[in-house]
């Protein structure tokens, strides 16, 4: 059947494909380390942020402790390379499979809780995750863990000094998420999601089961929080509680979706696409006294996005103009 | 054996008895009205009726079986759909995606929902909406598009919270024939109003409701005629002896 929703589907599966023959052509001829390490943050950032955005944005359950998947994702897939041997290029989707049942627990107890309740336990969730993991000497406690360097390989997905593979290891990361996504928004789920965010009464009425729902974009967006986790670890190649579980992490994951769009495809790619390198920017120019600075600017962006654009940058493009008002 | 059976209904809020012992049949297939005055416990039975709410004593039967207590995704797949006093439309979704939230209580295939709820809109005559954003309609269209999802949930039984309310004489009237068509298919409908003239006509049976009890039931030309209905709404002085 041809309406406009088929059309509408169509068009945005075209402009993805577009832009990622783009992403893969364009960063051959980058060759500054700097901007290549921007370039893979922000392709990072973009990619947990739509994670986010699929319980933050659809379902509209704002988590403010997304760092605590993000945090056992890097965590497992580390350890079990670690510990136990196992390549990263299994770990990481391990790690993604903890950060998805990570997200059931946390959601068995707070979904009882709604709206700003639900956002405050989170918070309290990610504080908890953050100092077990400072605490807990198994996991390296406040030391962290090393990812030793092993032969550049695929299966270690490990590449030496060659960051391109990397970008292109996120790039795929992003991909998924967008098509993940993409797919939800025109399945059952993703309509049962979006009507749980805009009236939960009215949704149940018409046989949808509200925390079921909710459940279901936790586990999926905590599985993407976690793989993006386990990858980051494996980039930086050191990992510790203040690294990939601290408080800001959380912030730092819903922001790019907020900026951009709640709710949106593109939205969060184009916030993490404006978000991220300004921050590396500003850190990078500022030095260690630069720390908080990021935040400042951050916060008077959505200051402004706020009170310009309360639905987020996206709706500049003209797409997409429905929407509360 | 009747559709729907209240059996003893009761259901307080704190010391707010909302609902007192009601007990009532609905027969498959009938338009019953529900009426009375502001706080008669209207919404409150619907709201016991569609699960929203567990009653603190008695029991709902469709077809027989106990519905009461098994919450609102329950009853909705066992057929009782509703609409809203206060509309709750999915502002973020499109008019036809709102119809499809509706059409997934029946088929978990995207291309089956879409068909569905379009058929939908075009049966409640909102088609030329279809893409629109659901908040740009109109009050009186927002009522419509409650009532085409609800429908799209394929119901047996059609609860009508106040669909009629605050319309305009030719709105309204656009709003009779609809409810009169959803009867055509083979629903059943109970409706909340309390706007006599508009509703009598309408409706095959009526109950109404008094202070959280049945005052009275039966045909609307007796309703009309009985001195205690006259008495809830306009007071001792209007009823004749």
């Amino acid at each position: 059947m041809e309406n406009f929703i088929t059309r509408r589907r169509r068009r945005e599966l075209l402009v993805a494909a577009g832009l990622l023959v783009f992403a893969i052509v364009a960063p051959m001829a980058v060759k500054d380390v700097t901007a290549l390490n921007v370039i893979i943050l922000s392709l990072l950032f973009a990619g947990l942020a739509q994670a986010w955005n699929i319980i933050g944005g659809y379902c509209g359950q704002i988590s403010l402790g997304h760092a605590v998947y993000f945090g056992m994702g890097s965590y497992v897939s580390t350890l079990l390379y670690v510990q136990a041997g196992l390549p990263p290029s299994a770990g990481i989707f391990i790690g993604g499979a903890v950060g998805g049942l990570a997200a059931l627990l946390v959601g068995w107890p707070c979904f009882r809780l709604s709206g700003h309740y639900y956002a405050i336990a989170t918070v309290v969730v990610g504080e908890i995750g953050y100092l077990l993991f400072l605490n807990w000497d198994y996991v390296g406690g406040a030391t962290g863990v090393y990812i030793p360097i092993a032969k550049p390989s695929l299966i270690n997905l490990q590449f030496g000094k060659d960051k391109l593979p990397y970008l292109y290891l996120t790039l795929a990361f992003v991909a998924a998420t967008w098509l993940a996504a993409w797919l939800i928004e025109g399945s059952r789920w993703g309509y049962a999601w979006r009507a749980v965010k805009d009236d939960v009464v009215a949704a149940r009425s018409l046989g949808v089961n509200i925390f079921a729902s909710k459940m279901a974009a936790s586990a999926i967006s905590g599985f993407f929080t976690g793989l993006g986790g386990a990858i980051y670890g494996l980039y930086v190649g050191y990992i510790d509680p203040d690294s990939v579980m601290a408080g800001h992490f959380s912030i730092l994951i819903a922001l790019p979706a907020v900026l951009g769009g709640v709710g949106t495809l593109w939205g969060p790619i184009l916030g993490a696409a404006l978000l991220i390198p300004l921050k590396e920017l500003s850190s990078s120019y500022l030095g260690g006294s630069g720390r908080g600075v990021d935040l400042m600017l951050y916060g008077a962006m959505i200051i402004i996005v706020a009170l310009a654009r309360p639905q987020g940058l996206v709706s500049l493009f003209g797409r997409r103009k429905h929407g509360a008002p | 054996m009747a559709l729907l059976e209240i059996r003893g209904v009761s259901k307080s809020f704190g010391g707010v008895a909302a609902n007192v012992e009601i007990s009532f049949e609905v027969e498959a297939g009938e338009i019953l009205g529900l009426i009375g005055p502001n706080g008669a416990g209207k919404t409150s039975l619907f709201n016991a009726i569609s699960g929203e709410v567990t009653p603190d004593a008695g029991e709902i039967l469709l077809d027989g079986q106990r519905i009461s207590g098994l919450g609102p995704v329950a009853c909705a797949e066992r057929g009782i759909a509703r609409t809203f006093q206060v509309v709750r439309s999915f502002d973020s979704m499109t008019v036809l995606e709102n119809v499809m939230v509706g059409a997934f209580a029946r088929t978990a295939r995207p291309p089956a929902a879409m068909r569905a709820a379009q058929e939908t809109l075009e049966f409640c005559g909102l088609a030329a909406r279809a893409d629109r954003p659901a908040w740009s309609l109109s009050p009186p269209e927002k009522r419509r598009l409650e009532m085409a999802r609800a429908l799209a949930t394929q119901p047996r039984i059609m609860l009508l919270d106040e669909m009629l309310t605050g319309l305009t004489p030719t709105e309204a009237q656009g709003g009779v024939e609809l409810v009169r068509a959803v009867q055509r298919r083979g629903i059943t409908v109970i409706m909340v109003e309390h706007v006599m003239e508009v509703v009598l006509p309408l409706v095959s049976r009526a109950v109404v409701l008094n202070l959280g009890r049945v005052l009275t039931i039966g045909l609307p030309s007796e309703i009309v005629r009985n001195p205690e209905v006259i008495r809830a709404y306009l007071g001792d002085r209007y009823a004749a002896d």
